[in-house]
């Protein structure tokens, strides 16, 4: 097991998983979001490439309504 | 025809929106029509996780190929967290680098915080990043927001969404005539008349949010606020007439009325 920061939330994932696998299984799968690992912009083009691990803090972020 | 010029991309319209506080994404798309808006501006935020299929996306309302989309820093109180905003805002939006940076001191007023909104537009200009930077109505900080590389200036007429009109147009005016990048007017506007008086001041547009969403009927108030901007950059252009306080002329002939002479009930 290992357990990933999303968005400030711990979240378990049975085994290291790339950023492709973890957008799919959290629903943004097609979706235009934007992911940063440990403090680093992971680009779209990395997304099958690399590989998350335990303790991994993520943000994913989305467009929203606002001025 | 005259045009918005923006780090060297020209814009017809000098009106740009928000798209918070819509009752939903029909009408937010359906007021940015009436508006005119070719620059739209979107807030960035986390994903909820877990709460997403299906959930509508603003982007598929107002895609990428049909605007020119601002992310902007709205909710960040320092440097550090409107560069990581804006850094995840260009990687959404395929290496989009226009970008409205704000960086609040206060939950309460949503004054901007100078210090770290000059410290967050070095970086990003640095970064490669085009900045319009929302500010206090200072000239001085203005100037100085310019001289950082920031491509367009906007200072606040009145609190983000106060809708108090233009306080200090005074301010406005110097920031106008000292700067060399566009000035834009953003925060502030509530009605109409309000957006007319900055462009009169040789604004060169108008960003506003609240103003056209909390009216009762906000498609029809982006229809009217597209109009004051228009007549606003016109009056300018136009060049008004000179204020004659205590001197009145007519504007009809003073020759020719008929009239029984006044001496003559005496």
């Amino acid at each position: 097991m290992i357990t990933l920061s999303i968005n400030g939330q711990p979240k378990e994932f049975p085994g290291p998983l790339s950023v492709t696998h973890l957008v799919e299984a959290l629903g943004l799968g097609g979706k235009r979001c934007a992911v940063e690992r440990n403090g680093e912009i992971v680009p779209r083009s990395q997304f099958e490439v690399i590989e998350l691990t335990d303790g991994d803090v993520l943000e994913i972020v989305v467009a929203v309504g606002g001025g | 025809m005259e045009h918005l010029v923006i780090a060297g991309t020209t814009y017809r319209s000098r009106l740009l929106v928000g798209t918070g506080k819509y009752r939903d994404f029909e009408q937010t798309r359906a007021a940015i029509d009436a508006s005119g808006a070719e620059i739209v501006t979107v807030a960035i935020r986390r994903t909820n996780i877990g709460q997403n299929s299906g959930e509508p996306n603003l982007l598929d309302a107002v895609p990428l190929s049909e605007f020119t989309i601002l992310p902007n820093t709205a909710g960040c109180y320092t440097a550090q967290d409107a560069v990581r905003t804006l850094r995840l805002a260009r990687e959404l939006l395929d290496g989009h680098d226009l970008v409205k940076l704000e960086v609040l001191g206060d939950s309460h007023t949503l004054y901007p915080n100078i210090v770290e909104t000059i410290s967050a537009a070095q970086t990003l200009v640095k970064d490669g990043f085009k900045v319009m930077v929302y500010t206090s109505d200072d000239p001085v900080i203005a100037r100085q927001l310019e001289d950082i590389g920031c491509v367009a200036v906007m200072p606040l007429a009145s609190l983000i969404g106060s809708g108090m009109g233009i306080l200090n147009p005074w301010n406005l005016q110097v920031i106008v005539d000292n700067a060399r990048v566009p000035v834009l007017v953003d925060a502030g506007v509530g009605t109409a008349s309000d957006a007319a008086i900055a462009m009169e001041l040789g604004c060169d547009g108008v960003l506003m949010n609240t103003a056209i969403a909390a009216a009762r009927d906000p498609v029809l108030m982006a229809s009217a606020m597209r109009k004051a901007v228009e007549a606003g950059r016109d009056a300018w252009l136009a060049g008004r007439m000179p204020k004659k306080p205590y001197v009145a002329s007519p504007s009809s002939p003073t020759a020719g009325v008929i009239s029984t002479s006044r001496n003559k009930a005496a």
